[in-house]
């Protein structure tokens, strides 16, 4: 890796407050969050539509600036991070480029960054390897399917060896089966590259699975009700045995009961 | 809830309607300030650039012409709009109903779409006579015809298997469904077809009017007067096709936003 | 979002296959041919002095003055231009004067395309540009400025620099690109807003500037868009020359042959037809080469949401 590594965590905010001007008046999206991901850390945002899970996530990556609060992405601004390629991301949709193959969609960022020809043609080949689509780097987006789709986006953030990569619900699109593969795959990629991933999600499982650990966001304001350690910790290897593990189960469990702010037994208030 | 990113640059929305507002009319003031420049200042002559003022007073002095150019011509066009228009929607919903009939019209239309469509004129003539203003609306009409019909055949297309499906499901009959699914879907594409005829229909009746028959239109008196030198008077003529051509393009973004807000009002 | 794309195929029905394209191709022959056998039968039947309602005349007179027969519009083109001896044929005096008009539409229309692109870019690039000039390029189409026609053969006529004088046909030229510059422009404008927000957000992530998202992801995003008003602007062009040659006097085009043929047709009925399916082939071929423009650029219409 070109980038020379600190110490400083991947995404630092403190007293994070993000305010919308609409049509119906000012909306508060998000407040008093603080939040520390370390280098090479795997958290999750989770929470109900309108947590602010995604505003968040925004915010990292520059794309909108919070209102008050402080910020930093490796130390730096998150426009600074930005400026110098520290993270990647992919949304919900991949986003590709109808109009070029997967090689040329996963070579973009390199294109813009003007990496030489040959350079750039070597490092899409090692991408497309690790995403498995060597065979596909010639053919289009509209010619695969939703999941191949998400796999050439995901090796497109990975094109600049970002040291975090922010995800938005990169699985949200996708059937249950092919969601449970790409999500043993993305581990499997996130270990070998060892970035630090704020990965944004709705899915208890998922979030459980992935990360070391899981933060449970709640609506109107947005802000962060708790943060829950999985306890897998980044050396485990993530496979389909995890899946049906006490501790697994018993994670599940204790973000859901986070989500819905009691223990579930006593759903019945849920209403309230 | 979306949210606004940098991309928007951070606009605040009462800021851009002003300038919504104000550009255009800088725009337009500056190019009546280009246009005094040359006449006034740079001394482009009265025979290539009338003045303002000049083409006002020829406008003042031939009212009574104007008038009734405007009136044949704007009626012609009108009636070429209407029944071309008709003709359009009539034939779109038959071939959105049967293959074989779309098939078969889709040459013809193809063709009409890029064939200078004046060129008819010149027989038109000859077959409704030379003193009647049939050609013209004929060629209005076709003009006319080939926009409408081709948004209504889209508009007509416009429900999804998934919208056909539920209404199947409700049991609901032909009539009902036209009238809930198909007629609120169709009807802002047959309205823009509409509002992009609208201006054709002008254009054609008069540009038709170059092409000989009789005399008395708008364009027949711009030809005229640009032919004896009288270009004031010629603009004032363009002048009363541009107000002719707008009057026509207005009343059918009314009719669209009017009839736009009756379906949306009356679907809730 | 699936259940939108599938429906969105479904919902538009497409000839597959050979046996179906044939189908499509022999109606749409079909089509032509009834177009012919109706106004033949017309001629037949209806009667002499047309149908007049209520002062009107709203069928027409179907003696072969008015309406010579098909086959014989056909057998004008082959004969000769005049009863001069050595005459041209008809066909190839009116395909030379349709070629002459090709091209003069062919400049129109590239000037009106180099126009309209750049104005659509401007507008796209600088806020203020559209707010301002957007309403007053839509004003400019509503408003029948071909009028002006007959005006700016005079304009030109002026216009001398050293030994070079203004042709013509430059006149003509410059109406038509009036005309085509309007479609051009629009749809330019409509193909460069049209990338998602994803794509562009993306390309604020790789801290691409304004040029480089123009480039890379808003260009090749409207071409689907470019395409039909390219072919929009070409009919247009070609309307526009017609009108023009027409209204300037200018003498050597399909459309002046529209009008002097038109007025031989008391003594020769079927002539006046030939510049008609002259100017017919003009704006199909016209057309035909724009269509040649889109298969240079398939690659870019994946995807495509029409």
């Amino acid at each position: 890796m070109s980038k020379h590594e600190t110490t400083a965590p991947a995404v630092r905010a403190t007293g994070i407050g993000k305010t919308f001007d609409t049509k119906a008046g000012p909306v508060q999206a998000l407040t008093d969050v603080d939040l520390e991901v370390a280098a090479g850390e795997f958290v999750s945002l989770i929470g109900p539509s309108g947590c602010g899970k995604s505003t968040l996530m925004r915010l990292v990556a520059d794309l909108d600036g919070p209102t008050t609060g402080r910020l930093e992405v490796f130390g730096k601004s998150p426009a600074q991070a930005r400026q110098d390629q520290d993270y990647g991301i992919a949304f919900q949709q991949a986003g590709l480029l109808p109009w070029r193959t997967v090689a040329d969609n996963i070579g973009l960022p390199l294109e813009l960054h003007r990496m030489d020809r040959s350079a750039r043609a070597a490092r899409v080949a090692e991408l497309a390897e690790l995403v498995g689509l060597t065979d596909f780097a010639g053919s289009y987006p509209d010619q695969l399917s939703g999941g191949m789709q998400q796999r050439v986006a995901i090796a497109r953030s990975l094109a600049e060896q970002p040291r975090l990569l922010l995800m938005d619900e990169p699985f949200g699109a996708l059937d249950e089966m092919t969601r449970e593969r790409m999500q043993t795959e993305l581990s499997r990629i996130v270990a070998e590259t060892g970035a630090a991933v704020v990965f944004v999600t709705h899915s208890i499982p998922e979030a459980v699975f992935l990360s070391d650990r899981v933060v449970v966001m709640s609506p109107r304001p947005g802000r962060i009700t708790t943060l829950i350690s999985t306890g897998i910790g980044p050396g485990v290897v993530r496979d389909e045995q995890l899946r049906e593990t006490t501790g697994f189960f018993e994670k599940v469990t204790e973000v859901r009961e986070a989500l819905h702010g009691a223990p579930v037994g006593s759903s019945a208030r849920e209403g309230r | 809830m979306s949210a606004r990113s940098v991309l928007d640059g951070g606009a605040r929305p009462g800021h851009d309607r002003l300038v919504r507002i104000v550009a255009p009319i800088v725009v337009g003031l500056a190019g009546l300030a280009l246009w005094q420049l040359l006449v006034g200042v740079v001394g482009v002559s009265a025979y290539l650039l009338p003045s303002p003022a000049e083409i006002a007073s020829e406008w003042s002095a031939n009212v009574g012409p104007i008038a009734d150019g405007t009136w044949i011509t704007g009626s012609n066009a009108v009636l070429g709009l209407v029944v071309g228009g008709a003709v359009g929607v009539l034939l779109a919903a038959l071939a959105s109903r049967l293959r074989w009939f779309d098939l078969m019209l889709a040459p013809v239309v193809a063709a009409l779409a890029v064939v200078p469509i004046v060129a008819l004129a010149p027989v038109l003539n000859s077959m409704f006579g030379a003193d009647s203003e049939f050609g013209r609306r004929a060629i209005a009409a076709i003009a006319s015809f080939v926009p409408v019909f081709v948004n209504s055949l889209r508009g007509l297309r416009q429900t999804t298997p998934l919208q056909r499906d539920l209404m199947r499901s409700y049991a609901a009959s032909g009539s009902q469904t036209f009238r809930v699914l198909t007629l609120p879907s169709a009807a802002p594409y047959v309205l823009t077809g509409f509002r992009v005829a609208s201006s054709l229909a002008v254009i054609s009746a008069l540009v038709a009017e170059y092409f000989g028959g009789p005399r008395g239109g708008l364009g027949a008196f711009i030809s005229t007067s640009a032919a004896t030198s009288a270009y004031a008077r010629a603009w004032a003529y363009v002048g009363a096709a541009i107000l002719l051509g707008l009057a026509l393009y207005l009343v059918t973004v009314a009719a669209e936003r009017l009839i736009g807000r009756l379906l949306s009002g009356g679907a809730r | 979002m699936t259940i939108e794309q599938t429906s969105l195929r479904a919902g538009r029905p497409r000839a597959r296959g050979t046996a179906a394209r044939v189908r499509a191709t022999a109606l749409g022959l079909l089509g032509l041919v009834a177009v012919a056998v109706i106004w033949e039968v017309y001629k037949v039947f209806g009667p002499d002095d047309g149908v007049v309602v209520a002062g009107h005349r709203i069928l027409p007179r179907t003696t072969d003055l008015a309406m010579p027969h098909v086959w014989e519009m056909v057998a004008r083109l082959l004969g000769p231009t005049t009863s001069q001896a050595g005459a041209a044929p008809l066909w190839l005096t009116v395909a030379q004067a349709a070629l002459v008009s090709l091209g003069i539409a062919a400049v129109g229309w590239v000037v009106g395309t180099v126009v309209g692109i750049a104005l659509g870019v401007l507008m796209q690039m600088v806020r203020v540009a559209e707010h301002g000039l957007l309403p007053w390029v839509v004003l400019s189409q509503t408003v029948p400025l071909i009028a002006f026609a007959p005006v700016l053969k005079n304009w030109g006529a002026q216009i001398e620099v050293g030994d070079w004088r203004w042709p013509q046909w430059l006149s003509v030229a410059v109406i038509a690109s009036y005309l085509a510059f309007f479609p051009v422009a629009v749809g330019m404008l409509k193909g460069l807003q049209s990338p998602p927000r994803t794509h562009l957000e993306l390309m604020h992530t790789y801290d691409a500037g304004r040029w480089a998202t123009l480039v890379k992801v808003r260009l090749p995003a409207a071409v689907p868009y470019l395409l039909p008003a390219l072919r929009l602007g070409v009919a247009s062009a070609v309307v526009g020359t017609v009108v023009a040659e027409v209204s300037t006097g200018f003498m050597d085009g399909i459309g002046r042959q529209l009008v002097s043929f038109a007025g031989q047709a008391s003594g020769d009925p079927a002539k006046a037809w030939a510049p008609i399916f002259g100017a017919v082939v003009l704006g199909l071929v016209a057309a035909g080469l724009v269509g040649l423009i889109g298969l240079a650029l398939r690659s870019y219409r994946r995807g495509e949401a029409t």
